[in-house]
Formats: C-alpha cells, structure tokens, sequence
C-alpha cells in the first residue's frame, strides 16, 4: 500500500546519482568560483532535477519539454540571447582600427581543425558541433550544434561554457608557450579613432548585409546580435538596451541553462564520448588561442610597425574576458604596456568570426 | 563510436574553405568600415595656431 513512497527509491540508478553529483560540482563552480554562474547555476540545478526517477519535469508534456521545443529546438533562446549580447558590445575599437578584424578570422583556426580531429570519432554533423566548442561562444555552439542535430548537445554546452569561464586559466600558458618575452613586451600605441554616430548606426546594418549575403545561414545568429548593436548604438533606445543588457540577457540565460539540462539525462550524458567531447572541445580552445597568435607572429614577419602576437589570441570570441586576459599578461611583462584597447577590439572580432564560422559550418552541413 | 583517420583527410577541405571563407568576409568587412569612415566620419581638426 505504501510502495508509492519508495517506488523512485527502486528506480534510482548509480547513473543517476553520478548526474546528481555533476549537477551538485556544476552549483559550485557557479556559486564559489563564479564560473559562468548565470549559466551553470541553473545547469546543475537542472541536472539534479532531470535525473529524479519518474520527474513529471521531463516527461513530453513537462515543463522542461515544453521549453525545450519552445525556446531550444528551434534556437529561440540562444538568438534571444544574441539581443542582449549585441547590445553589450562596443565596436568602437574595431571601427577606430579595422585591420584588428583579420585576428578575430585567424582564431577561428581551431573550430575547423578540432572539427577535422572530431570527425575521426563522430559523424560529420557532430564533428562539425563540437568544433563549434571553440567559438567560444555559447549561443553560437548552441545554435549550431541544434540545426545539425547533434545527440550531444548537453555535452558541447558544458564543455563550451565550462572552457569559457576557464579562459583566464587556458590561454595564458598557450601564449606564453608561443612567444617569446621580447615579443610580450612589444608595445602598440592606441590612437583611437574618430568614429562618428552615422558609422556607429550602419556598422550592425552593414555587417548583417555582408554576412547574410555570403553565408545565409549566419543571418539569424549575426542579425540578432546585430540588432541588439543597433539598440544600443541608435541613441534613442536607451531603455531597451539597457534592459536587452541585463533583464533580458540575465532571464534568456536562465531558461536556457534550466532548458539545456533537459540534455543532462544520465543516460544519454554518461557515456565515453562526453569525456572525448570535453578533450576535443579543450582541443578547439587550445588551437584558436594558438591560430591568432602564430598570425600576429607571421604578419610580423611583413610589418614595419611590430604587432604584439599577444593580442591574436583574443581573437576567440569569449568576451571581453579574453581581452583582459591578454592585456593582463601583457601588464605582467611590463607595467607600461597597455593592450586593453587593441585586445578588445580583436575580441569583438571574434565575435563577429565565431558567428560567420558558425554560418559557415552550417552552409557545408546542412 | 568509430574511428577512422582518413576522415580527418578527407574534412580537410572544409577547414581550408571555412578559414578561407571567413577571412574573404572579414576583408569585406574592413572594407565597408574604411568606406563607412570615409563617408561618415570627419577629419580631426588640427588645432589653429592662434599665436601669429
């Protein structure tokens, strides 16, 4: 008669508890080390939620179902996100000095060679998403890896927002390894430029016009991140950007992390080829950070006015931490030597690169 | 899961194409800037040396 209290008891697999255990680690990455914790925060409580036996939450017509189909399978969330994320970036230092773009193409290297690597293991659909991995760039891992219909989302998206919070701890030895100390203390004399408000305003309609015109594909993910520019650099939408910023960014994410736990069923998350996702996807970081400053260093070879290689590898589009780390290396070296404005720029780049990388991909698969 | 090392030959030439295909995007990029700054953004004033 009172089976119904132990019954979850019964059902209750070590897998099960394994995922209760990841979601548990995924809270405190959020909580103590301040890990991506918008994200992971509601990752791991979501994790912990969809591996209780018999939860109505998973089930076709549960919450965590509902919002999936609504906001994930067809990338609602992930281009919503976008809004906000656009409505962050200042251009400003792109637009001051162009040429800082050509870094943000050249980190974009280790998408297309994990994807290579990962193809060795997977279907060329899931190679292609976990390369993704390292765009640095959630939404656009998210995105990508849904239009190829990867089995694997739950892992690319712990593995591209967990190597994302981690960039301060995985760039700096792959730069320090392909530098030298007489290159790190190069300097580079920021002049910023005059931009007016008209370039301002056209640069997200322009940039929309160009990428949607050479890779269609990218028009959801560019044009929305776009918009979100336009909002805030038209000057009479104060309000909406500020609230594309913060309101609407921090409330996208908290779905989309709950959302994506729909994913972190043990048993379709505990198997081998997650911890291979997670090596390839570490893979992807490791050779776009190299891919931009081996750049920096071959351009070098041409250049009167030497480039400090240190800022190629901000080119990876995990903004703007991946600037500060490479401005903050750049101080060590030489308190006298800022990079910060350089770096961004090559930062929003990235960006830009990892959402037409992503376009890309997405025109030779689908 | 299967491995097969040819395929990372064989996915090669979307490595070359993608990394090729986003710097041609990225050039056309620049360009538009340096077009936009040309049309939109106005020279720095020198500033008048007012001391004759």
């Amino acid at each position: 008669m009172f089976d119904f209290l132990y019954n979850s008891f019964l059902a209750l697999t070590w897998q099960q508890v394994v995922m209760w255990v990841i979601g548990g680690v995924l809270i405190y990455l959020a909580i103590k080390k301040e890990m991506e914790p918008t994200l992971l925060l509601p990752l791991g409580f979501g994790t912990i939620l969809v591996n209780i036996p018999f939860a109505d939450a998973v089930t076709e017509t549960g919450p965590l179902a509902t919002l999936f189909n609504a906001g994930i399978a067809n990338e609602l969330f992930p281009l919503i996100l976008f809004i906000g994320i656009g409505a962050m970036i200042d251009f400003g230092p792109v637009l001051s000095n162009p040429k800082l773009m050509l870094f943000g193409a050249a980190a974009q290297f280790g998408i297309f060679f994990t994807m290579c690597l990962a193809s060795m293991f997977f279907p060329i659909n899931d190679a292609a998403a976990i390369g993704i991995i390292g765009a640095a760039d959630g939404p656009t891992a998210i995105a990508v890896a849904i239009k190829l219909g990867s089995k694997y989302l739950g892992a690319i998206m712990v593995a591209a927002y967990s190597y994302m919070a981690l960039v301060p701890i995985i760039q700096p030895p792959v730069i320090k390894l392909l530098t030298t100390k007489k290159e790190r203390l190069i300097r580079m004399p920021y002049r910023p430029g005059n931009v007016s408000k008209a370039t301002r305003i056209l640069f997200p309609i322009v940039i929309t016009l160009v990428t949607g015109l050479f890779a269609p594909s990218a028009v959801s993910l560019v044009g929305f991140l776009m918009f979100g520019n336009l909002i805030r650099e038209c000057g009479v939408l104060n309000s909406l950007s500020e609230t594309a910023q913060k309101v609407l960014a921090n409330l996208v994410t908290i779905f989309l992390g709950l959302t994506i736990a729909f994913q972190m069923e043990a048993t379709k998350f505990l198997v081998p080829e997650t911890l291979l996702i997670l090596g390839l996807g570490l893979f992807a970081f490791v050779f776009d950070t190299a891919g931009g400053v081996l750049f920096a260093k071959l351009l070098n070879l041409f250049l009167k006015e030497k480039i400090n290689p240190m800022i190629g590898a901000a080119g990876i589009s995990a903004f703007p931490m991946s600037g500060r780390v490479v401005h903050k290396i750049g101080l060590e070296e030489d308190p006298q030597n800022f990079l910060l404005m350089q770096s961004i720029g090559v930062n929003v780049s990235g960006q830009i690169a990892s959402v037409i990388a992503g376009g890309l991909i997405l025109t030779f698969f689908m | 899961m299967q491995f097969n090392a040819m395929a990372f030959v064989d996915n090669l030439k979307y490595m070359g194409a993608g990394m090729l295909g986003i710097f041609i995007v990225m050039g056309v990029i620049i360009a538009a800037i340096y077009g936009l700054s040309a049309l939109f953004n106005k020279p720095t004033k020198k500033k008048k040396d007012t001391e004759k």
